[in-house]
């Protein structure tokens, strides 16, 4: 995986609206509930507000490729709309971060999706 | 109001009149005691599911699976000649666990030619032979045929791994799980590869989890936030009721109605739902599978959704009219915590759509998962008080009856047959091979 600077993109340029969201683009399913459970409504709303609206572009964008063969930086825009997924709930539900009623429990992910 | 036929008798639990209708009593689950009479009659005597064929892909695949209610880890291997061997996982040396890396209390898996010990470096081939002593000049009269690893029963049903902890257990598999396996046996589990799963540590007793999960009672009312409002209200006046109920010796099944996949009406479900044509229920576009075995949809049932079966004591399957299944484990601790482990499995994604449909799926349940969770830890600590221990159960929760009545029945089987059998003493349990 690349590190990311000053001059480099995290996701195809077709995405660059997105780019200030790139560091959802996480591939772990952990990771990225983790993400979701420490950010405010603020930053799950913001980058809703960005994602949703482009599901079917970045669908399409990645349907050039086979699954199991994508470039580094699709792969990344799919673990980004992976992290929208999991940012649904909290947005279109709960408005709040975590499950209502869900306190103090916790289920973690043991085996991946493979990606 | 009923929607749909009951049995002649006019519910389903009066079709099986063993059940009663009476209040039901939950001291079985509250009880330290209890639970070490279940620990002995059940989980060292009963068929257990511990994993999938697909996790032993070639000669030398390994997994460990730890199972606290008998005390025991167990180690399962693709042997050199394909077939599976299940051995405690104790090194006959000085008794170290054999197989483990970084943690001993924690599961792992691999590949390996041959397990060495990490104490002392003695060595077992994969089919549990002695083949190395570190040293064995030193040793007194010691003959590597007499040391094998313990063997322990192994078989598959269905691509599933079960073991059985009784070295005197007659019964097979397949005779254990009865019609509600054969009848299920032909689902293309094999095909359903792509596979997540998700682990807790639950605060209540395994068996109210499960109790949880084979009635649908609670589903309009606990998980009512879920639903966009119109959806959710429609829901709750509608209630539950299941198409199906059938018990088949200790195990059970609910066959439900289920028509959000896709929904009638694509307004009444979330927005993401709608974009990515996926939900709770699974993709709405489901992959061609061919014919489902006759064990599915039992009732034949035009508006059929899902059905949960339950193998006891500890193991459940669901499987979905979007052609994917899920499978739920309660692995005790104590009376009052049990882990609690559940794998979705799909046809492969064959694009991103489909890869994000099931991540959808997958991401939906785990958000009912922790409602359910939390809530068992309310049920456990209230119970716990004894205030109140006679509890009324509806038609819709007649498995909940079930299941203590199968725990019941199988201690006191057992330990009817303990008390008339003189005690077995130094039998060595060898290993049984299963084909898979």
């Amino acid at each position: 995986m690349s590190i990311r600077t000053a001059n480099t993109t995290m996701l195809p340029f077709e995405f660059a609206d997105l780019e200030p969201f790139a560091d959802w683009a996480l591939p772990l399913e952990g990771q990225r509930y983790a993400k979701r459970l420490t950010s405010s409504m603020d930053e799950l709303q913001a980058f809703y507000d960005a994602a949703f609206p482009r599901i079917d572009d970045a669908v399409a964008y990645l349907d050039r490729y086979p699954l199991n063969a994508l470039p580094v930086d699709a792969s990344r825009l799919l673990w980004l709309y992976c992290s929208l997924v999991t940012v649904t709930f909290p947005i279109e539900v709960w408005h709040q971060p975590n499950v209502p009623d869900a306190g103090a429990s916790s289920i973690d992910c043991v085996v991946e999706f493979p990606s | 109001m009923a929607h749909f036929a009951k049995p002649a008798e006019g519910s389903w639990t009066e079709h099986y009149p063993e059940l009663g209708t009476g209040p039901v009593n939950y001291e079985d689950s509250i009880s330290p005691a209890w639970y070490e009479r279940e620990r002995d009659a059940i989980f060292t005597r009963t068929w257990l599911s511990i994993g999938r064929v697909e996790q032993l892909p070639r000669v030398g695949s390994y997994f460990t699976k730890e199972i606290h209610a008998a005390r025991t880890s167990i180690v399962v291997v693709r042997a050199a000649d394909g077939s599976l061997r299940a051995f405690h996982n104790m090194c006959r040396h000085r008794g170290n666990k054999l197989v483990w890396q970084d943690f001993p209390r924690e599961e792992t898996s691999g590949t390996c030619r041959q397990f060495t010990c990490k104490y002392h470096g003695w060595r077992y081939d994969l089919e549990g032979q002695l083949t190395f002593i570190q040293q064995e000049s030193e040793f007194f009269d010691v003959d590597k045929a007499d040391y094998p690893l313990v063997g322990v029963q192994v078989d598959v049903w269905a691509g599933f791994i079960f073991v059985n902890l009784d070295a005197g257990n007659t019964t097979s598999l397949r005779e254990f799980l009865a019609e509600l396996g054969a009848g299920l046996e032909d689902y293309p589990f094999d095909k359903m590869t792509q596979v997540t799963t998700y682990r807790a540590e639950i605060a209540s007793n395994w068996k109210l989890f499960i109790d949880a999960f084979m009635e649908f009672y609670h589903a309009p009312v606990l998980h009512m936030k879920q639903a966009v409002s119109e959806e959710s209200s429609k829901l709750a006046s509608f209630g539950y009721e299941g198409l199906h109920y059938e018990i088949k010796g200790p195990h059970g099944m609910i066959s439900s109605w289920g028509g959000m996949s896709p929904p009638k009406d694509l307004s009444m479900v979330k927005p993401v739902e709608r974009a990515l044509r996926s939900g709770l229920f699974g993709p709405w576009d489901a992959p061609d599978i061919g014919e489902l075995p006759p064990g599915v949809n039992p009732s034949q049932s035009r508006v059929w959704g899902e059905d949960s079966f339950l193998f006891f004591p500890n193991f459940m399957v669901l499987i979905w009219k979007p052609n994917w299944y899920l499978t739920y484990h309660y692995w005790p601790t104590s009376h009052n915590t049990h882990t609690f482990e559940c794998s979705l499995g799909f046809v492969p994604p064959r694009n991103a759509r489909e890869r994000l449909a099931q991540e959808l799926a997958a991401s939906t349940f785990k958000e009912y998962s922790l409602q359910d969770g939390n809530t068992l830890e309310a049920t456990q600590t209230a119970l716990e008080s004894r205030v109140v221990t006679e509890f009324p159960l509806c038609d819709q929760e007649i498995m909940i009856r079930h299941l203590h009545k199968a725990v019941r029945d199988a201690v006191l089987a057992h330990e009817g047959r303990a008390s008339e059998t003189p005690v077995r003493v130094g039998s060595r349990p060898s290993s049984t091979a299963a084909r898979a």
